[in-house]
């Protein structure tokens, strides 16, 4: 029914079975907007937050899908600026994470604010001195960035790419791309880093709040760091899930080992800042304000040192160990692990500088808070992943966005062919020597 | 015609709490004189806006040595570290929400601005801004009794207290029209808490002025602290003490006690850490 518009040579599933899949998780993204629809019909009291979670589970997923769509920029700065041609092979599909992920963000934050109307004040009454300025101004831009990406891979379409401006427009805009992946990593430096500078300012909060350089607190670097180590682990974490479901190989294991390879060097120097980081804060800065490091991971029934220990050592160095190391980079169970431990950790680091610095009592008559999201904040932090997995399924279907995907799948279906046909050959041979 | 100070102000607050019996009249004088919403339901605090709250502080010790205090906390209208105007919340607000005074002292508000985004809330270590999580709401006749003088909030706003900047205006008015603009004298600016508090445990007035009252009870250091550079103001009052001051955020409302665990509770401090810093109060003093 849509094969004209699926391209060419390649195999899709049917069209019934494809959109009944939709329809599915089609089912998600009504039930996240019908949860939408409720806040802002009623307002935030649909949420569990309060005035101690100011922030809550939406910032967090904010920060984590963020953190996670990183490898759409450092995969670009790769490619484009570093000029590492082998990832070729996977920047189409790291644009389209990202550009889920970023608009993902925006939708959160859109959903996140108390008078929405009003949401276009952060750029009109610009505060230069806040983090969420920068957070806003440098998200917004990249966003634009990303589709600009975006777009020449839409153009590729059977149908579109039959359209000679489009066509060439796709093919220049291809030429002048490493321009926007400089500009993309300009802006994620700033927005990656100034969503670690949201908590690292905040020197009322001793958990969140860090010494630095200049205007900027160490969260800063410590952020952009991250994306851009644990950013190209979910990428890689996308692509197998995608192959899983496909059942096609559709990156080459070649391609995977290089992403791998420097996702794990990124991660494990990463992991040797955040170490510093953290001893510094527990041993310079925080006793400097009057507390004990054991004032943040006591006295309450959920946040313990285990959470220390996840982050760090099991979503961190255990990760960055097994992805710098070639063989157990290559063995594919090892690297599954790696990057879902990696996606892990990234996610945890952004809970805990979002959720903890809520929860921690400051005033020494304080009490910790803990808090439980309301269904309507967890169907709508859903939401946008049921609407990412529509757009790769929509893409994948009617995009080429694997380059290899033909090679890696079709070259195996060419040979099996070659191998029936000699099978049959030996037959006849057979035949004809019993005949003789 | 447009009214300016060219006379810097410090408007700020001293809290007796040897005097406060919690009786909560500060806080029902703040609510009526900043129209404060009610909501049907008030069990959960966490989603209760109030002002001006009063906390109830223990010595942690069991009969018969138990002792409590009373702790009104209104916001703190913090001047930021180094007394720069950078105070916790107006530093991070992305819109320019919110704004510190340099001719008051006073951290103000801009309601019709604000966006609802709450990071001034997650900044604040005080829990003194409020959120408004349901539309404003009074029971029914109460609307006849709303000041005039204050705008009610809309929902998905944050509010806190103004150190009712409404009774300032007016005050201001008054000096313009008797010809001295500069000069506002301490009983033509009072705050709501501070006129309702039935035991007189509020003194209010300017840091800045040393025949107001609250300057000669705080004796506020003009140095920055020789062992924190970021706090100012520090007073050199042995019994008067500001929450959290070690964080830098130097707050205009100050707390009197001459009960050493409830100048201890204001802060927090390491083991063995109190006894150090306990007889330190401001920069020249030499008990340290």
């Amino acid at each position: 029914m849509d094969s004209a518009l699926i391209p060419e040579g390649a195999k899709r599933c049917s069209f019934p079975k494809f959109y009944a899949g939709i329809a599915l998780v089609g089912a998600v993204v009504l039930w996240g907007v019908f949860a939408w629809i409720l806040i802002y019909w009623k307002g935030l009291n649909q949420t569990n937050m309060n005035d101690y979670y100011g922030f809550a589970l939406w910032i967090w997923a904010d920060l984590a899908i963020i953190a996670v769509g990183g490898g759409a920029f450092f995969t670009g700065l790769l490619k484009y600026i570093f000029k590492i041609d082998e990832l070729k092979n996977i920047i189409n599909f790291a644009v389209i994470i990202g550009f889920i992920c970023y608009s993902s963000a925006l939708l959160i934050l859109a959903i996140d604010i108390g008078q929405p109307l009003r949401g276009w004040f952060i750029f009109w009454h610009a505060n230069v001195h806040s983090m969420l300025t920068e957070v806003a101004f440098c998200l917004s831009a990249y966003f634009a960035v990303l589709t600009i990406e975006f777009i020449p891979n839409i153009l590729e379409n059977r149908q579109a790419n039959k359209v000679p401006f489009f066509r060439h427009l796709a093919h220049n805009m291809h030429g002048v791309m490493a321009v926007f992946a400089a500009a993309g990593a300009f802006l994620s430096f700033f927005h990656q880093g100034s969503l670690g500078g949201v908590a690292g300012v905040m020197f009322g909060r001793p958990f969140a709040v860090r010494e630095g350089l200049f205007i900027w607190p160490w969260t800063f670097f410590l952020f952009t760091w991250s994306a851009a180590a644990f950013g190209p682990c979910f990428t890689l974490l996308v692509t197998k899930i995608t192959e899983v479901i496909t059942g096609k190989k559709l990156v080459s294991d070649k391609t995977v080992h290089l992403l791998a390879k420097i996702s794990g060097w990124m991660i494990s120097t990463y992991i040797i800042a955040k170490i510093i980081d953290t001893i510094y804060w527990a041993t310079v800065t925080v006793p400097s304000l009057g507390f004990e490091l054991s004032h943040f991971y006591s006295n309450n029934s959920f946040y313990g040192y285990s959470i220390l220990f996840i982050e760090i050592i099991l979503c961190g160095v255990v990760p960055g160990a097994i992805l710098i190391m070639k063989s157990t980079r290559e063995n594919p169970t090892l690297r599954l692990v790696a990057i879902i431990l990696g996606t892990i950790g990234v996610c945890l680091n952004r809970w805990v500088m979002v959720l903890q610095v809520m929860a921690v009592p400051v005033m020494s008559f304080d009490t910790w808070a803990l808090y439980i999201p309301s269904w309507q904040e967890v169907a709508t932090t859903i939401l946008p992943i049921a609407y990412g997995i529509i757009l790769i399924a929509v893409t994948y279907r009617y995009l080429p966005v694997f380059p290899q995907e033909h090679e890696l799948n079709h070259a195996n279906e060419a040979d099996t062919v070659k191998k029936e046909v000699l099978t049959e050959d030996a037959i006849i041979k057979e035949a004809v020597a019993a005949t003789e | 015609m447009k009214q300016e100070n060219t006379k810097t102000h410090k408007f700020g607050m001293v809290i007796d709490l040897d005097k406060c019996t919690g009786c909560g009249s500060c806080m029902v004088s703040c609510m009526s004189e900043n129209n404060v919403p009610f909501k049907d339901d008030e069990s959960d605090k966490k989603k209760s806006i109030t002002w001006m709250r009063v906390y109830k502080l223990t010595n942690g010790k069991s009969f018969p040595d138990t002792e409590m205090v009373y702790l009104p906390r209104p916001c703190q209208h913090c001047a930021g570290k180094g007394g720069h105007g950078h105070s916790p919340c107006v530093s991070v607000c992305p819109a320019t929400a919110t704004d510190y005074g340099y001719d008051t002292g006073i951290v103000s508000q801009i309601y019709t601005r604000c966006f609802g985004c709450r990071y001034c809330m997650g900044a604040c270590p005080y829990h003194a801004r409020y959120f408004n999580w349901w539309d404003p709401k009074w029971p029914e006749g109460m609307e006849k009794y709303l000041s005039p003088s204050v705008s009610p909030r809309m929902r998905g706003v944050v509010e806190k207290c103004s150190f009712c900047y409404h009774r300032y205006q007016a005050a201001r008015d008054i000096a313009y029209s008797q010809g001295d603009k500069n000069e506002i004298p301490e009983e033509n600016y009072q705050t709501a808490c501070t006129t309702a508090c039935p035991a007189g445990a509020i003194v209010f007035g300017d840091l800045n002025n040393p025949e107001h009252k609250v300057h000669k009870i705080v004796n506020p250091d003009p140095h920055p602290d020789t062992f924190n550079k970021h706090v100012v103001g520090k007073s050199r009052n042995p019994n008067v003490f500001r929450l959290l001051e070690r964080l830098g955020t130097n707050p205009k409302v100050y707390y009197l006690s001459e009960r050493e665990w409830v100048r201890k509770a204001g802060d927090n401090y390491r083991e063995g850490e109190w006894d150090k810093i306990k007889n330190h109060y401001g920069a020249t003093s030499t008990h340290g």
